[in-house]
């Protein structure tokens, strides 16, 4: 039977953590991540788990740890934010091109400069090209459920994952969640029983070897394999989540797309100020629809491309600045991926939220408004906007959506 | 996928490739040849050796094999030319000159 009970996402992480009662914690605190080492060294001071906690210097060391510990045959776990994510750069792409299927809570914060506690996808999407799987959340409850999906997934394909969450509006904010019985996940997750290991004297193995060019390449297309492969991977472990939970989990999350003729596309908690938006235009008469995207990395292509599709245009939202000059990061991927489809809708980028600006209702009313003008003229604009921002020309929202009603 | 040291060369393919580039086997080092990029080589003087097993264990990459008691000539397969073997016999038993090639 499922308990109901009222936490925070990162409290919601420790539990998840404390039902798994994984091998191996490498644990340096960082804002806002910090609770989620914090709870989880009070259980396992109450005797309520037995994992080896290791309190590290430094997120490198971390980081270090969880590698080690995974290629001995562990089953290894951290936290982190930030500047603790980016100071694990070098080693997150260790972790992933040795295949150690390490599980990271992410507790996604603005990377410094200027320095800011506050939420944004700065470090995750940064390391968006390191080889691990990202898998992101709306509410607690998801991030609660990704997060005891975390480890089969990864586990099966051999790669490490990120389970991440926005920095205080879910890793601090407070919810009614449901949680699985502790044997529920026990069964769920299963035990670790890799095949090689470190410590398995019976069969001497060598991790992470020097790849001259002759080898590299191999090594790096067979990981970009393995990602290519962990796509139905994630919707099998979903599929099984929901037999046990009846909660129901993809890539992405579909919200009032069917009859929809504008939409855009989200990551993370801002969808749910963006599903009220929808909610309230739609008791307008107004055809909108969202797409909230759970699965960043493998970025699922092809199906996200298709529900796209379903509208005339999209708004595609990053809570991230890539410093590209061709928008951020979702945006360069999304649209990339309807290039080859015949009847593609307009596709705009906005920049928003970064370093914990707020995204509001009526923010998100001007961009369904800005997409329907551009359904109406035909006319894109520059595709490349940002929403929030003060700015001199055009007003507190940043893009000028006048110049789409003259 | 080739699990086999043996058979992992220059010419497999990234499906053969193992998970991670793993390596299931130990002392995979001997079927590698790390000595070709050597420009000095040591010369072994039989005549003058005394067998006393002072190189033996300064040689960093256990390039001096022993049989019996006694070296042998050194494994040019994985001998990179460094030298200390030469520096550290008291008998005059090992050269070090430039290999020609």
């Amino acid at each position: 039977m499922a308990k109901r009970d009222r936490m925070s996402g990162n409290e919601a992480v420790a539990i998840a953590m404390r039902q798994i009662n994984p091998d191996v914690m490498g644990a340096f605190p960082i804002t806002p991540s910090t609770e989620i080492p914090q709870y989880y060294s009070q259980y396992i001071a109450d005797g309520k788990v037995d994992t080896e906690f290791v309190a590290v210097e430094s997120e490198h060391s971390a980081m270090s740890v969880c590698i080690g510990a995974s290629a001995a045959g562990a089953r290894a776990v951290t936290a982190t934010s930030s500047a603790g994510l980016a100071y694990m750069w070098e080693l997150l792409y260790v972790a992933a091109s040795a295949r150690l299927p390490i599980t990271m809570a992410v507790v996604n914060r603005a990377l410094t400069g200027p320095i800011n506690i506050n939420n944004d996808h700065s470090d995750s999407m940064g390391a968006r090209d390191s080889g691990w799987i990202q898998i992101y959340a709306e509410t607690n409850q998801e991030v609660y459920d990704n997060y005891i999906q975390a480890m089969p997934i990864s586990e099966t394909i051999r790669l490490p994952i990120m389970i991440c969450q926005d920095g205080f509006i879910t890793s601090h904010g407070v919810s009614n969640i449901e949680l699985m019985e502790d044997e529920e996940v026990k069964d769920f997750v299963g035990e670790y029983n890799p095949e090689n290991y470190l410590l398995k004297h019976e069969n001497p193995l060598a991790v992470g070897p020097y790849g001259i060019s002759p080898y590299y390449m191999e090594v790096k297309r067979s990981q970009a394999q393995a990602m290519k492969d962990a796509m139905p991977i994630i919707m099998d472990v979903a599929k099984r989540f929901e037999k046990v939970t009846g909660r129901k989990y993809g890539f992405f999350e579909e919200y009032m797309m069917d009859d929809a003729e504008v939409a855009l596309v989200v990551i993370g908690s801002s969808a749910g100020t963006g599903k009220e938006a929808v909610d309230r235009l739609r008791a307008e008469g107004k055809k909108v629809g969202l797409i909230k995207l759970r699965v960043f990395r493998p970025f699922p292509r092809v199906p996200l491309a298709e529900a796209m599709c379903k509208v005339k245009a999209v708004a595609i939202m990053d809570k991230a600045e890539s410093f590209s000059n061709s928008g951020g990061p979702l945006f360069n991927e999304a649209r990339n991926s309807l290039y080859d489809l015949p009847n593609k809708p307009y596709a705009i980028n906005y920049i928003y939220g970064l370093g914990g600006r707020d995204i509001t209702v009526e923010d998100y009313y001007e961009i369904y408004n800005d997409l329907f003008i551009i359904n109406e003229t035909d006319d894109p604009g520059d595709v490349y906007r940002y929403v929030g921002v003060r700015d001199s020309r055009f007003g507190e929202r940043g893009f000028d959506h006048k110049k789409y009603e003259e | 996928m080739k699990t086999r040291a043996k058979d992992i060369n220059e010419k497999i393919t990234w499906q053969d490739v193992t998970t991670g580039a793993e390596i299931y086997e130990p002392a995979t080092s001997l079927l590698v040849e790390t000595g070709d990029w050597r420009v000095m080589v040591p010369v072994f003087k039989e005549e003058n050796c005394k067998h006393c097993m002072l190189c033996v264990p300064y040689c960093p990459d256990s390039s001096i094999p022993v049989k019996d008691g006694k070296r042998l000539d050194f494994d040019f397969v994985h001998c990179k030319g460094c030298g200390i073997c030469y520096k550290v016999c008291p008998f005059d038993a090992i050269d070090f000159i430039k290999e020609e090639k």
